[in-house]
């Protein structure tokens, strides 16, 4: 709208009317919605970057176990707190090589009293792809292997260890930890919403076509759950769940449900608003007058109108969820041990002398902003693309 | 206007009851009661468990125990604190702790209003500039980043890198311990500025994208109304088109956000103050869950959502003030 003010005011300034001809057969394209929805997502340039580090994110996940080299609970006793490895590129004459990385030692300086691992540069243990490993997993449940995307090995055939990111206070190896880590982050918001949606739509739906008592009932119950104080509660909820001793993914399941129900609220306020004023419209009488039910009135008229609403309030919601989950992990309340997410990660990283010391037990908080905002620019991208009303 | 709003504040009370209900219950649904925690206390005479099984109806069914519990609440008594054994009450508000936690909550809120707004006109104004697609860009940056791994990350930078230690400054607290104690000076309102400016950086980018993005579609939809266009062919400056004319309108939309930005805020500084070890509500809240401290735990809960009604009241108030075209009948 602002572009077609600038333009007018533009043609007021030259008062020549514009005399290029107009070409005789002006060639019309007719596209399909879902076009016109693809080619105007095209334009969002950030959005697309963000849609393809969230594709990364999610290759990286699947492949998780492939990726890391070690098992994710898999404790290297004598590397607690190890920094990432240094990978050589260059030989000790300068020359280049293939990469490789140096064993290292846990050890004491003598003077500092501090840890330090000092690399043992004897042997040279180069970066092999495709190698196998210790640690045995199964792609996709069926797929069982324990080759690995890559692993340190001399040419004598023995192996050091890699930490790519660094290992925790136990010796685990955070890339490995990372990588499986984003099988909690990135599911919980696609979770959450599958959740959400059915309920939201249902109660939102309900209370916007049939109004009157019905209508009163849902309103005041998403009253209630808008004054429920959500990170309170959901800490609450964290701390019974943990108290059952329950399986990781239990924890996870009841963590999925707590935010469910703490967010539907909201959701189906605004789905009620927006069947309150698709009801009211001309397509919806002639649907009736012609004779359709309710329930075809609902499911073939009125939700094919707020599905725009629902694929940009999915992609707005997501990140919203992962910092949520982020948060909760964080504070101990989310996903626990052994199963671990990018919030449980950092969990190591609030005491401060730690923190000093071992700087990239942070690095896990990389991975949920380059994803979080991955999420936001592929969200802004598809309101922009998905609403027909966007200023673009 | 009057009876709209009398309304919309009694409306609270059913509200917090249920809320209370639902806090209450999941209380009870936590692993462990009072008794176990109670017996593996030292400091507790048996005598003294029982003192307190009376008193709540501990042994009664659930919702007997909830009755007694309000009628407690109403009368002013959250109960005694199982840790410390002191007032509820005091346990979550006292020592200052009510007290900045509003003030963080009020500062950060005026704060980030303070510079999103002139941020999203600009924004708007400059619509598909460089300047328009760096200010997006950090606003988003800014709602990416969780608030606690920002705090971790300026509290790494702060006492690692830059080495405040050195120069004498902490970053904990509210205030550096040499200033404990001390009558009110410029020096020590200097100091609680330097200990509150990583809560408001923290907090308030998490809220300040939003809002310049809402500024900014607001004031693009309100210039391209007609009446924009009306004042600007009348050749008033466009400053005056812009303040006078657009922004006095778009401004509108964004107090109902008002209301719906306190919980953020406080579940923001929740975070922040576990961190950076602040005496607020919050911080007391988490460190009741963690010792299942239940009259605690009730009492922040019912704070919390009691802070969250009255932010979406206000909003309400505030939206009823400067739109006089809202009915509230």
């Amino acid at each position: 709208m602002a572009k077609w003010l600038r333009r007018s005011r533009k043609q007021e300034a030259d008062v020549v009317p514009p005399t290029e001809a107009v070409p005789r057969e002006k060639e019309y394209i007719s596209r399909s919605q879902g076009e016109m929805i693809w080619r105007a997502f095209r334009r969002h340039r950030v959005g697309n970057v963000g849609t393809v580090v969230i594709l990364l994110f999610v290759v990286l996940a699947v492949f998780a176990e492939f990726i890391g080299p070690y098992h994710y609970s898999q404790q290297f006793r004598r590397y607690p707190y190890a920094p990432p490895s240094i990978v050589h590129f260059r030989n000790e004459d300068g020359s280049l090589s293939r990469p490789y990385v140096y064993k290292t030692t846990r050890s004491r300086d003598p003077l500092t009293y501090q840890v330090t691992y000092p690399e043992d540069t004897s042997t040279k243990y180069y970066l092999r792809f495709f190698v196998r490993g210790q640690a045995e997993y199964s792609l996709f449940g069926f797929i069982r292997s324990n080759v690995h995307l890559f692993d340190a090995i001399a040419d004598d055939g023995s192996r050091a260890e890699v930490f790519v990111l660094g290992t925790d206070a136990l010796g685990r190896d955070m890339f490995t930890r990372c990588l499986i880590g984003s099988w909690v982050s990135l599911a919980v918001g696609p979770l959450v919403i599958l959740c959400v949606f059915p309920i939201g739509i249902l109660l939102g739906g309900l209370s916007g076509y049939y109004g009157g008592g019905v209508d009163m009932f849902i309103q005041r119950a998403c009253e209630v759950m808008l004054a429920i104080p959500g990170l309170p509660i959901l800490m609450a909820m964290g701390a019974a769940l943990r108290g059952f001793g329950l399986s990781a993914g239990m924890v996870f399941m009841g963590m999925i449900i707590a935010l469910a129900i703490t967010g539907w609220g909201g959701f189906a306020r605004v789905i009620r608003g927006q069947v309150l004023a698709i009801r009211e419209m001309d397509f919806v009488t002639s649907a009736r007058a012609a004779g359709a039910s309710d329930l075809r009135v609902i499911v073939r008229h009125i939700t094919p109108n707020v599905t725009s609403y629902l694929i940009v309030n999915a992609t707005l919601t997501i990140p919203g969820m992962m910092l949520t989950e982020a948060t909760l992990s964080f504070l101990g309340y989310g996903i626990q041990e052994p199963m671990t997410s990018w919030g449980a990660l950092l969990n190591a990283a609030t005491n401060i002398g730690a923190l000093e010391l071992h700087p990239w037990i942070l690095i896990p908080g990389a991975f949920i902003v380059v994803s979080v905002l991955a999420f936001n620019f592929m969200g802004d991208a598809v309101r922009d693309a998905v609403d027909p009303y966007s200023i673009v | 206007m009057l009876t709209y709003m009398l309304r919309r504040t009694l409306y609270m009370i059913p509200l917090l009851l249920i809320v209370s209900l639902i806090s209450f219950s999941l209380i009870k649904l936590m692993p462990g009661d009072y008794l176990t925690v109670a017996r593996l206390n030292p400091n507790l005479s048996e005598q003294d468990i029982q003192e307190q099984v009376e008193r709540f109806g501990l042994d009664k069914p659930f919702l007997v125990q909830y009755l007694i519990w309000l009628k407690n609440v109403v009368q002013g008594d959250f109960g005694r604190s199982f840790g410390t054994r002191m007032p509820a009450f005091k346990t979550l508000f006292f020592g200052g702790r009510l007290f900045w936690t509003i003030i963080i909550a009020v500062t950060t809120l005026l704060l980030t209003w303070l510079f999103a707004i002139p941020i999203g006109i600009y924004s708007a104004t400059h619509q598909y500039k460089a300047s328009d697609h760096a200010v997006t860009f950090f606003g988003f940056l800014g709602l990416s980043i969780p608030n606690f791994f920002f705090a971790l990350v300026l509290l790494w930078l702060l006492v690692v890198v830059f080495k405040i230690g050195d120069k004498g400054l902490g970053i904990s607290g509210l205030l550096d311990a040499k200033y404990y104690g001390q009558p009110f000076s410029w020096a020590v309102f200097v100091n609680y500025m330097w200990h509150l400016w990583p809560v408001w950086v923290v907090i308030g980018t998490s809220g300040m994208a939003g809002l310049i993005r809402l500024m900014r579609g607001n004031l693009l939809d309100t210039l391209s109304l007609p009446y924009v266009q009306t004042a600007r062919s009348k050749g008033l400056a466009e400053t005056v088109v812009i303040y006078k004319h657009a922004v006095r309108n778009a401004i509108n939309p964004l107090v109902t956000v008002l209301g719906l930005s306190l919980p953020g805020l406080v579940s923001g500084s929740i975070v922040v103050a576990i961190i950076l070890n602040l005496p607020t509500v919050g911080r007391a809240y988490f460190a009741a869950l963690q010792q299942q401290d239940e009259p605690v735990i009730m009492g922040a809960l019912l704070f919390f959502s009691l802070f969250l009604l009255i932010g979406n009241v206000l909003a309400d108030f505030l939206l009823a003030w400067v739109d006089p075209r809202i009915r509230y009948d």
